[in-house]
């Protein structure tokens, strides 16, 4: 295949490039045609709304502003509105719990996974391949799903627990101490194919080599896995752990479907309280302040990963 | 492995392995054939479905197209339209930060990084209120722009690896024949660049298609309404006659299902790749 492998990351190609495989820039001008749309579409895109954002988290915005254009700034009383509001603290609490479960549950399992597929054995490729299917399907979809099994009356999961004498009226989704546990499970079951695939590619970078000499030495299979496996894979851990971060913490279809952020506020998240507080309140500016936290948080994460990436790099 | 050194007991741990991986598969998918029972058992509406539909019952399906079927074609026109778009932008962009030593090289593909990290919901938040003010609100027009969104970071970065790795005599020699840079790109790389650009495509098909956030908010008619805000409605509106609603989800399903079967191999490459860098 030549698409580029996990392990690719970090090498500069560039610096690799023969003096004469340069092209001679006689016209930048019309190099950079073939580069702008796309910058200006990012710009537009990514750059403009986190700026913009920031602007309408100082702005007063009701209803009418989409009559009147009016939203005139208002300091900081969105921030305070939103800081001194009990719900944005439970939300950012409902965030880390729903990221920091999400991620543990599909990285663990879609290691385990991973590993169990280096194994050969007949249909390993068909059955790697089907298991992309979850991953696949609209989020929302996924959710609405699962809305359906989770139900407590006549949902299949609690018919299955009855059926081998477990308790069968959990109220999955309507109670609020079992809701965001239960979000949480199906985020899991969503993101284990994206995890089993990057690790299982990672697995197959680890040289031979490596396993040949553990088993000379007499390695167990555990301190194997521990000692060869793990650390060959660190990068590409480090990775799949970044990006799952950075799509979880986010989220916002999968509880939609799933809960609408319900019941009492059980599963509301940063994603969600930014969209009911602009898109169900109209209320854009504390939607923007709810908002501007989620990205600070990315933000910091995305530094820590840099961070890692360069001293690994070296 | 040759066929003598396959010891009976080590080919039975092997069928083993599979025994497993096939439970395994079941678990995975039980949802999806859920799904699909419940679709093919509308009469059992709020009731409990029994696990395996007694018979053919497609009058939910029936219901489901025609609820649903002016949506699919809505998702279908509207993420055909963000993969020409995400194309035509991000193809000549990796090209040139994979081939011309730009001033900003750097900075560029360091941005297309960064983009990861802004949330879907932060970037509907700004662009409503400016889909407002250009009339883009409740377009196909303007909803293509923001599903194109979600695939062209990726495709970039896809692509560029791809085209870092053309041999820099091919563009030359190309060059050296009189071919300017543009056709050089149009005849010579695009058709080089095969692989990574029907992986970049049918990515951002399928971004485009599971759509929600933007179809959620950049429209409040329903002039522009792609099958997942439309499912997503239709559980408001028909909680008892859950045999449609998961009809419409398992034909919603249906594009990802084709494309694992017909493109594995472009899908496989492109969770590995895109991921990457």
């Amino acid at each position: 295949m030549t698409t580029p492998t996990v392990t690719a990351r970090g090498a500069a190609p560039a610096a690799g490039v023969p003096a004469a495989a340069r092209p001679r820039s006689r016209r930048p001008l019309a190099q950079w045609g073939f580069v702008a749309p796309a910058v200006l579409f990012m710009l537009l895109f990514f750059g403009y709304p986190l700026v913009r954002n920031v602007v309408m988290s100082f702005q007063h915005y009701t209803p009418k502003t989409f009559f009147t254009g009016e939203a005139p700034l208002n300091g900081f009383d969105n921030w305070s509105a939103v800081f001194r509001d009990a719900l944005f603290g439970k939300a950012l609490w409902h965030t880390l719990v729903f990221t920091a479960g999400s991620l543990l549950g599909q990285f663990c399992a879609g290691l385990a996974l991973a590993v169990f597929f280096t194994r050969r054995f007949p249909l390993n490729g068909v059955l790697r391949s089907l298991i992309l299917l979850p991953w696949l399907v609209p989020m929302v979809v996924s959710g609405i799903v699962w809305r359906r099994i989770l139900d407590q009356d006549t949902g299949v999961l609690n018919s299955f627990l009855d059926a081998v004498g477990l308790d069968g009226h959990t109220p999955w989704l309507t109670s609020p101490h079992m809701a965001l546990l239960s979000v949480i499970l199906v985020n899991i079951w969503i993101g284990i194919p994206f995890n089993m695939v990057i690790l299982y590619g990672g697995l197959q970078e680890v040289p031979r080599e490596l396993y040949e000499a553990a088993a000379l030495d007499g390695a167990t299979a555990w301190r194997t896995f521990r000692s060869v496996t793990l650390p060959t894979l660190r990068p590409v851990i480090t990775v799949v752990l970044v990006l799952g971060f950075m799509s979880t913490v986010k989220i916002l279809d999968l509880i939609l479907a799933l809960t609408d952020g319900g019941p009492a506020d059980a599963t509301q998240t940063l994603g969600t309280l930014t969209y009911q507080n602009s898109f169900v309140r109209l209320d854009f500016g504390a939607g923007a302040v709810v908002g501007n936290v989620l990205i600070l948080i990315s933000a910091v994460f995305a530094v820590f990963y840099l961070r890692a990436n360069r001293t690994e790099g070296k | 492995m040759a066929a003598e050194n396959v010891k009976p007991r080590a080919s039975r741990r092997r069928w083993g392995s599979t025994v497993a991986g096939v439970l395994v598969l079941a678990v995975m998918l039980f949802p999806l054939y859920w799904m699909l029972d419940t679709a093919l058992q509308p009469e059992a509406g709020l009731l409990e479905v029994g696990p395996v539909p007694h018979r053919l019952d497609l009058s939910g399906f029936s219901k489901a197209l025609d609820d649903q079927g002016g949506h699919l074609l809505t998702s279908l026109l509207v993420s055909l339209g963000a993969v020409v778009i995400c194309l035509a932008i991000a193809a000549p962009a990796a090209y040139g930060l994979a081939r011309f030593r730009l001033r900003g090289t750097r900075a560029i593909v360091f941005g297309t990084l960064i983009t990861q990290m802004v949330p879907g919901i932060v970037i509907a938040n700004a662009l409503y209120t400016s889909y407002v003010d250009l009339g883009l609100v409740n377009s196909y027009f303007g909803l293509m722009l923001a599903d194109a969104s979600l695939g062209i970071p990726f495709s970039i970065v896809l692509m560029r690896s791809f085209m870092q790795s053309i041999p820099g005599e091919v563009i030359e020699a190309a060059e050296m024949d009189g071919a300017g840079r543009l056709r050089t790109f149009l005849r010579v790389v695009l058709p080089m660049s095969r692989n990574s650009l029907i992986t970049s495509g049918l990515f951002a098909f399928l971004f485009s298609w599971s759509d929600f956030m933007f179809a959620l908010t950049l429209n409040t008619t329903d002039d522009v309404k792609p099958v997942t805000l439309g499912i997503y409605q239709y559980i408001g509106a028909h909680v008892g006659d859950w045999g449609s609603v998961m009809a419409a989800s398992v034909l919603s399903a249906v594009p990802a299902a084709i494309l694992l079967v017909l493109a594995q191999k472009y899908i496989a490459a492109g969770i590995t790749g895109g991921s990457v860098k």
